[in-house]
């Protein structure tokens, strides 16, 4: 009892036998932000339950393996309101959980990292995609398991140059998000030998997204904002910011594939995806969340898989003992991919293969054949080791 | 050797000269030597430096011409393969055609099972099954073909003899693999979505109970006493021990990452566990029930990514094993004593699962992506033919 008290109060409670006579237990924050994001397609307005979903799902697995290794997962979930602390929600979930789920803007996460840095506390950066965090900005005390914008980029243009889709037609939206990932696709261009033909911005003046004679209005506006470009093989739209990137496919001044933020997307997961035993889990999830799994439920799935791998191969709970092996050169972790995901020992990004999806089907995984690299295929997604600026402290 | 190697590395980088891809069925023979040549250590850097950022226009092109290096690789020593063949050449190539068995190959993506005539080597039957048959075993007696139809939810069962589709079984959800006891009274079968073993009587055709095991059940395996059941989880990592007769988990064997296959040794003195993801076997005392060993391979040229063990085959002297590899579209062959692989076979594209011929003179896998099966002649270890059958071929099994 008391060491089940133990357990409960403190993370730092090692497992002694695997077969101890009470679980060692576990403990794992999630924290994310109260709003949700507003998307052009109502189909695709993320959940409520978005992200935690996937954390969820992966506790359910976790104490299955649990059952025979004594130990027990379990999970605290925090939202941040408009104006609340998110130092103070995230230390107060500190007190009671070894290791942190984040979903949150890039800002606030570094606020966290810092504040929770003496603590030891383990972040997973589930949610921002921001280079930066892996960049100029990187912690030794964040892991990510969201892929990155170059990661999706080069993804994206790893496919498009394969297909010899090699002449970018370039939009990008207003907002600072998408100026990110239109530098992004710029360099992934350069990389891959694409020709961006031409950029043409696209301003958000406000306004609403959803309307009753909405469709109309586009049918008019899309092809008139795409006419008279030099001649190109396929669109890119940079619109993070859902602004107007969905309304691109089949309305191009030019018969064209859209390809960026809508069209031809690249994630990390996708409902549709089903290679790999991956119908097991899409199953599972269904099961246990009534819809659905996104790339936002894969990267919290992910991180909480990484904790459960590295809890049942230390057969401990430590934390500490549980991060160094993280963070060490054996280990990985199976997520439905076909490969093994690694760690990026010089910035904490969790490797992964990236897919093209168009919505309703899987259409390509990247990286594409004959990307070769030394060490990684998989390093061809993304900033590589000799380009990083982290250095982890 | 010099002009062969630059005469391939010329070849390849053309784009209409490409010469064609080596074919499974060309088999070699000699396994690939580690070491390397100065001119072959070169040219392997030189494919891995080709530059990452630079457009691949002609798509495959470098993939080309690392398959031509293997294929360099794997001839290099052609006069050592001519030497043993001149010694028992006559014996293994000359000698009077075996008796023909019969191979039944259950193809995934078209939802049939093949029947292969192992005299001819040919196809003689196309069978309509269920969706979605992977694991595939003959009943002991040999007069009936089970063959787990995943996404039906069964297991259906094929008469030997009319080559049709008779009955089926209660199997829990989308059952994957399954194994029977030595009497062929008992079947286990994992059911991969609800993370259970149903335990089947097949002479009621009576479901009997499920055992609630890890993530993902999949490998499954029989001590050859009967006492034991192997079952394998692949998001778990684990080798579940289980009593056949309390039909409870005595022991959880951690293992690499996306444990697929269990086998014993015919001693019952270990189990080998191949792992997909980790790459690795994991070979355990099952009395101790810990890992005393694993076997790991290394293959030039190819990432270490692509070497994804799955299907596991023991001859029944239990000296030799054969190891399937996944998309690194290879067989190892290992030496069971010294845990260490001996050779690598070229056979089709995604090799998953195998079958021996009852006089073990042939090992046949299932070659997935290439949709064929690839034909060893043991004692040769030599790809000795390439059977074209239905689509993701994915279990075989051999009438006894």
């Amino acid at each position: 009892m008391i060491r089940w008290l133990a357990g409960l109060i403190g993370f730092g409670l090692a497992a002694t036998s695997a077969f101890a006579a009470e679980p060692v237990l576990i403990g794992v924050g999630y924290l994310g932000v109260a709003t949700t994001r507003s998307t052009l397609s109502l189909v695709e307005q993320p959940a409520e339950n978005d992200g935690i979903a996937g954390a969820r799902l992966a506790i359910e697995d976790n104490n299955t393996t649990g059952k025979f290794t004594g130990q027990r997962f379990a999970l605290e979930e925090r939202r941040i309101k408009e104006g609340e602390d998110v130092v103070q929600a995230a230390t107060a979930l500190a007190d009671k959980n070894g290791f942190i789920i984040a979903d949150l803007p890039a800002d606030a996460l570094l606020k966290v990292a810092d504040a929770l840095r003496d603590r030891g506390t383990l972040l997973f950066n589930a949610g921002a995609i921001d280079e930066r965090l892996r960049e100029a900005d990187c912690r030794a005390n964040v892991i990510h398991t969201a892929p990155t914008r170059a990661m999706l980029a080069d993804a994206l243009g790893q496919y498009l140059v394969w297909k010899k889709w090699s002449r970018w037609l370039l939009v990008v939206g207003s907002h600072d998000e998408d100026k990110l990932f239109a530098d992004a696709i710029r360099r992934t261009a350069t990389r891959f030998g694409a020709k961006i033909v031409q950029e043409r911005t696209f301003e958000d003046k406000g306004g609403a997204r959803r309307t009753d004679s909405g469709v109309t209005l586009i049918q008019r506006q899309m092809p008139v904002f795409t006419q008279q470009a030099p001649a190109y093989d396929v669109l890119v739209v940079a619109d993070e910011s859902e602004v107007f990137g969905g309304y691109l496919p089949y309305r191009t001044w030019d018969p064209r594939p859209v390809a960026g933020s809508a069209g031809l997307v690249p994630r990390s997961w996708d409902a549709a995806q089903d290679q790999w035993g991956a119908i097991q889990m899409q199953n599972r999830f269904v099961k246990l969340n009534s819809r659905r799994m996104t790339a936002l439920d894969m990267q919290a799935w992910t991180a909480v898989r990484m904790i459960g791998e590295a809890t049942s191969r230390t057969n401990s709970g430590d934390v500490k003992k549980v991060t160094d092996f993280i963070k060490g050169p054996d280990f990985s972790v199976a997520a439905f991919k076909g490969t093994r995901l690694t760690l990026r020992d010089w910035n904490l990004q969790l490797r992964q293969p990236i897919l093209l999806v168009d919505g309703r089907m899987v259409v390509s995984v990247s990286p594409q054949e004959g990307f070769l690299h030394q060490v990684s295929e998989l390093d061809t997604l993304g900033y590589d080791r000799p380009e990083s600026k982290c250095k982890l402290k | 050797m010099q002009a062969e190697m630059s005469d391939v590395m010329r070849r390849s980088r053309s784009r209409d000269g490409a010469p064609p891809l080596p074919l499974a069925g060309e088999g070699w023979g000699e396994g690939i030597s580690t070491k390397k040549t100065p001119l072959e250590e070169q040219a392997l850097s030189r494919i891995a430096s080709l530059d990452a950022m630079r457009p691949p226009p002609q798509a495959g092109e470098v993939k080309q011409a690392r398959q031509q290096l293997q294929r360099i690789e794997e001839r290099r020593p052609l006069h050592k393969l001519m030497l043993r063949l001149s010694l028992f050449g006559a014996l293994a190539l000359v000698a009077a055609p075996a008796h023909a068995f019969i191979a039944y190959v259950s193809n995934e993506k078209s939802n049939t099972v093949s029947v292969i005539d192992t005299d001819s080597w040919t196809v003689t039957k196309t069978i309509k099954v269920g969706q979605r048959p992977r694991g595939i075993d003959f009943t002991r007696d040999g007069k009936f073909v089970m063959v787990a139809v995943g996404d039906d939810d069964t297991i259906q069962v094929i008469d030997a003899k009319t080559q049709s589709v008779v009955d089926s079984l209660p199997s829990g959800p989308d059952p994957e693999l399954f194994a029977q006891d030595a009497a062929g009274k008992i079947l286990y079968v994992a059911n991969e979505n609800d993370n259970t073993v149903t335990v089947i009587d097949l002479e009621k055709r009576a479901r009997l109970g499920d055992i609630q095991v890890g993530v993902e059940p999949e490998g499954m395996t029989i001590s050859p006493d009967g006492k034991t059941l192997i079952n394998t989880s692949e998001t778990t990592n684990m080798a579940h021990f289980i009593d056949t007769s309390s039909r409870q988990i005595v022991a959880n064997v951690l293992v690499d990452a996306r444990p697929r296959f269990a086998e014993f040794k015919h001693d019952s003195s270990e189990v080998w566990v191949s792992s997909e993801i980790g790459g690795t076997v994991s070979i355990i005392d099952p009395k101790k029930h810990e890992v005393i060993g694993k076997v790991t391979f290394e293959i030039p040229g190819l990432r270490k990514e692509a070497i994804q063990p799955v299907g596991i085959g023991m001859t029944k002297d239990d000296k030799t094993a054969f190891i399937a590899l996944g998309p690194a579209n290879r067989i190892a062959v290992v030496d069971v004593a010294s845990r260490k692989v001996t050779k690598y076979l070229l056979v089709g594209q995604r090799v998953w699962h195998m079958a021996f011929t009852p006089d073990e003179k042939y090992l046949l896998t299932t070659n997935g992506v290439s949709n064929d099966v690839s034909v060893i002649d043991i004692v040769a270890q030599k790809v000795i033919k390439t059977i074209q059958v239905g689509e993701l071929p994915w279990g075989v099994t051999i009438a006894p």
